[in-house]
């Protein structure tokens, strides 16, 4: 196949090949940052939260007084407890997904100098860490006399179960277990390591900080009350929650049921990333819609230019190329074209994805993503070519004897 | 002439039906997608007050003490002391002082359950400030903000709610443990976005949607609000753990907004004179110690905090780019479409037609394809429209097409069809006729 007499002829089609060209430069590009983007959302979606979600369900109340904390706790500690498959319930400031509870900024010395980061903290009563799952790869659970009453925010002076993330972060390469760190006047020992525990409210672009959270034992009391942590079966989860919700009304007349944070950790999730969702399947509108449109681009030029050549390729036939010969010059030289497109499509999407990483916060291309974008549009040209190249390829050789 | 163009161009459309179908196609589904996420940009980057924007200030002083960051400009929100000494001076036209927390509400009819609300605990001025529109009733006084009256105003959504629509000013109403009787009732008031409670949107890294919510449900004085829901206070940032957590008065925390308006340029220049003396004035004393003070207006506020969420702005690039890419693929079409006439037009050209006349035929073609293009790109906008309305965001219940941008998706069409036609009739326009009669 001699590419010469394509370029030639596509030479005297300048204009119309730039235009085809272009489209799909821009179709690349963003092809290349919208697959990206998508990936990056779902890969967020993703996160381990490290708690046995299918199991787990969150029960908030508001708006009770602070001075019948212990006895509001006390009462639906026992009033659900005594629901029909309720395994356990825990009071806990909040869960992965739910509302968010406390974030402090941490150092490593007393003296307030040097800074560890803002870690989410999370405060339970004995045994909430066996309830939500927590899977430990160092040091031990906290026991009974861990838990502590809480005077502000935490107790003053606490043992405390850590993710592996953040003890890497904190102290790289050296055991964390006997670690000390401080917020403030409040002081935390490292007493055990959890594999992973999300924080309440990730945010998709500080993936790094979505394990940073610390699990603080403390004794239920009035700063630590109204927000409880109930596990069940996973087949009676919802049943027990739909009951415990409607039990609320009973067993704390006084409190009002917080109706939008009350729910299974994987409802609480799945509300979590309804905008990623959302996105994500805009997204993927955007580029079958895109794909669809270039294709449609593709096919109106090329079935223009085959009426156009509807003699030259009669002679070509008829001084012996094969209907082969005539469809791979259609395919070549829509390979050819699309090969422009791409090598500024490429070029436009490592710049679009700079510009959206600096005025977005855009995770960056990764590379091997464009040769995929590239394989992608070479087969999208080849196929929206093939009917009007076929097309070509059957006129007959005797077109070239017609009028002149 | 325009007319026989048009007929021209009917005639031509309807020759090569899949041709025109795609362009179509191609021309709705750009204009469809770029008026969706334009119209919700336009809703959400708006000025919540036309025409008053501009009077209006937030005002910023620093008091927060401890040198843990650099203090290069200063937190969203006022500590007690700064925020009540502001708005003491009485240096503006007007100024409102506020805070918003949760508060439990009590049915007026026995039985039903008690509510949690937010409740927005302002001065007196808030209501003339921001032109809240009263439905029933009338806003405090003064004389209650000084007196801690228990008075509110309610949303026309808590009346509906409470008092089933109806006159509900003198009645009464139990938050928390204090009852308060009613003084107004306010209309629909939805602005978006709900701008006197933006705050701390350089921290949100773009998800702020949370800006866009309905305005509170209850409104009390300022001070009536602090009594009667001590310790439900939440701040928005301290910088050692408050005494007593939800009791924020002379707290170490930054927890209140100071709104003033100020009616000519020299009361704004005296008013950022009088913010940094105060600051200077503090530092003096001791109670502080960054000077940093700042003014912005309105909409310089909201630019601050970058109101509009980061997903929605990158969706108007993409729907943009989309744009871009149908427009490419229409010119290359007209470009076929056209060029493929070379015979008529050079019959056109042959029987006097200047080239300026083929130059304005193909052009009416290519603008007829837009205002088709553009009735389908409505069409999918609103579907677009609806489908955001259908997600679960605070905004949601604001995304409507209102006549600016209904006019908007057919000029857009229309001249994104131009453009693409633009070339592709320039260079039909250029068609040598001889040479195309040859060929006939």
């Amino acid at each position: 196949m001699q590419i010469q007499p394509i370029l030639a002829a596509l030479r005297k089609h300048r204009l119309a090949t730039i235009l085809i060209a272009l489209e799909i430069a821009l179709a690349c590009s963003v092809l290349c940052n919208a697959c990206s983007m998508i990936a990056s959302r779902l890969s967020a979606m993703h996160i381990d939260s490290g708690v046995d979600e299918a199991s787990l369900g969150f029960i908030a109340l508001e708006g009770f007084d602070p001075k019948q904390a212990s006895d509001l706790n006390a009462r639906v500690v026992a009033g659900l407890g005594a629901i029909p498959g309720m395994q356990s319930v825990h009071v806990i400031n909040s869960v992965p997904f739910g509302p968010q509870a406390g974030a402090a900024g941490i150092t490593l010395d007393q003296a307030g100098k040097q800074h560890g980061g803002v870690p989410e903290f999370y405060v339970g009563d004995p045994g909430t860490p066996e309830a939500l799952g927590l899977r430990l790869v160092a040091g031990h659970m906290p026991a009974a006399d861990d838990y502590q009453p809480i005077t502000n925010f935490v107790p003053s002076n606490s043992r405390v179960l850590i993710t592996r993330t953040l003890a890497e972060h904190l102290w790289p390469g050296a055991n964390p277990l006997g670690k000390e760190f401080w917020t403030g006047p409040f002081q935390f020992r490292v007493i055990g390591v959890v594999d992973n525990l999300a924080i309440q409210q990730y945010d998709e672009e500080g993936e790094h900080g979505a394990q940073w959270t610390v699990f603080v034992p403390g004794l239920p009391g009035p700063q630590l009350a109204g927000t409880y942590l109930i596990r069940a079966n996973p087949q009676d989860l919802d049943r027990v929650m739909t009951e415990a919700k409607a039990a609320i009304a009973r067993i704390a007349p006084d409190a009002v049921l917080d109706y939008d944070n009350s729910h299974t950790i994987g409802e609480l999730r799945h509300r979590f990333f309804q905008s990623d969702r959302a996105m994500a399947g805009l997204l993927v509108g955007v580029i079958v819609a895109l794909l669809g449109v270039t294709a449609f681009g593709i096919v109106g030029l090329a079935s223009f230019w085959v009426a156009q050549r509807r003699k030259q390729i009669g002679i070509r036939r008829a001084l012996g190329a094969t209907r082969a010969d005539i469809l791979r010059y259609f395919q070549t030289e829509n390979f050819l074209i699309v090969t422009f497109g791409i090598v500024v499509g490429v070029v436009l999407a490592v710049g679009i994805n700079l510009v959206l990483m600096k005025f977005f916060e855009v995770p960056r291309l990764p590379l091997w993503y464009l040769p995929i974008g590239v394989v992608a549009l070479w087969l999208l040209g080849q196929l929206a070519v093939l009917v009007p190249a076929l097309r070509a390829s059957n006129v007959p050789p005797v077109v070239a004897t017609r009028s002149v | 002439m325009f007319g026989y163009y048009l007929d021209l161009a009917i005639h031509s459309l309807k020759r090569n039906r899949l041709l025109t179908v795609l362009m179509v196609l191609a021309i709705a589904i750009g204009i469809g997608a770029s008026m969706t996420t334009l119209t919700v940009m336009h809703l959400l980057s708006g000025d919540p007050l036309p025409g008053r924007s501009a009077h209006l200030f937030y005002a910023q002083v620093d008091g927060d003490p401890t040198p843990d960051y650099k203090h290069t400009e200063p937190p969203d929100a006022l500590d007690y002391q700064s925020a009540v000494d502001l708005w003491n001076a009485r240096r503006a036209d007007r100024q409102a002082l506020l805070v918003d927390s949760q508060i439990k509400a009590y049915a007026p009819v026995a039985g039903r359950p008690p509510l949690m609300l937010m409740m927005l605990s302002t001065t007196s001025d808030f209501f003339p400030m921001f032109e809240v529109p009263f439905e029933y009733g009338s806003a405090w006084t003064s004389q209650d903000d000084a007196n801690r009256a228990r008075v509110a105003v309610i949303s026309s959504d808590l009346n509906d709610k409470l008092f089933g629509g109806k006159d509900s000013v003198g009645k009464t109403l139990r938050l928390k443990d204090s009852v308060v009787r009613i003084v107004g009732v306010l209309k629909p008031w939805r602005p978006s976005p709900q701008f006197y409670d933006v705050r701390g949107g350089r921290f949100s890294q773009g998800d702020t949607a949370s800006f866009y919510t309905k305005p509170e449900d209850v409104f009390t004085p300022f001070f009536t609000g602090l009594e009667i829901n001590d310790g439900n206070f939440y701040q928005f940032n301290c910088w050692m753990p408050p005494p007593n957590p939800g009791h924020l008065v002379n707290s170490p925390c930054n927890w209140l907004g100071l709104w003033v308006e100020l009616g000519s340029a020299a009361k704004v220049v005296s008013y950022r004179e009088f913010l940094n003396s105060y600051a200077q004035q503090q530092k003096a004393l001791g109670r502080i110690r960054y000077t940093e003070a700042r003014l912005r207006d309105l909409m310089q506020w909201l630019d601050f905090n970058q109101v509009v969420p980061k997903n929605v702005k990158l969706q108007t690039w993409l729907a943009f780019a989309f744009l871009a890419i149908c427009l490419f693929n229409t010119v290359g079409l007209l470009l076929a479409k056209f060029l493929r006439r070379g015979g008529e037009i050079g019959v056109r050209r042959a029987l006097g037609a200047s080239s300026r006349a083929v130059f304005a035929q193909c052009l009416t073609e290519a603008g007829l394809i837009g205002f088709i293009g553009g009735v389908g790109g409505w069409l999918l906008t609103l579907l677009g429209l609806w489908l955001v309305r259908h997600q679960q965001t605070p905004y949601s219940d604001l995304v409507q097409m209102d006549v600016s941008m209904f006019l908007t998706t057919f000029a857009l069409a229309i001249v994104v069809s131009l453009l693409a036609g633009a070339l592709p009739a320039f260079r039909a326009s250029r068609i040598a006729p001889a040479l195309q009669l040859k060929t006939l």
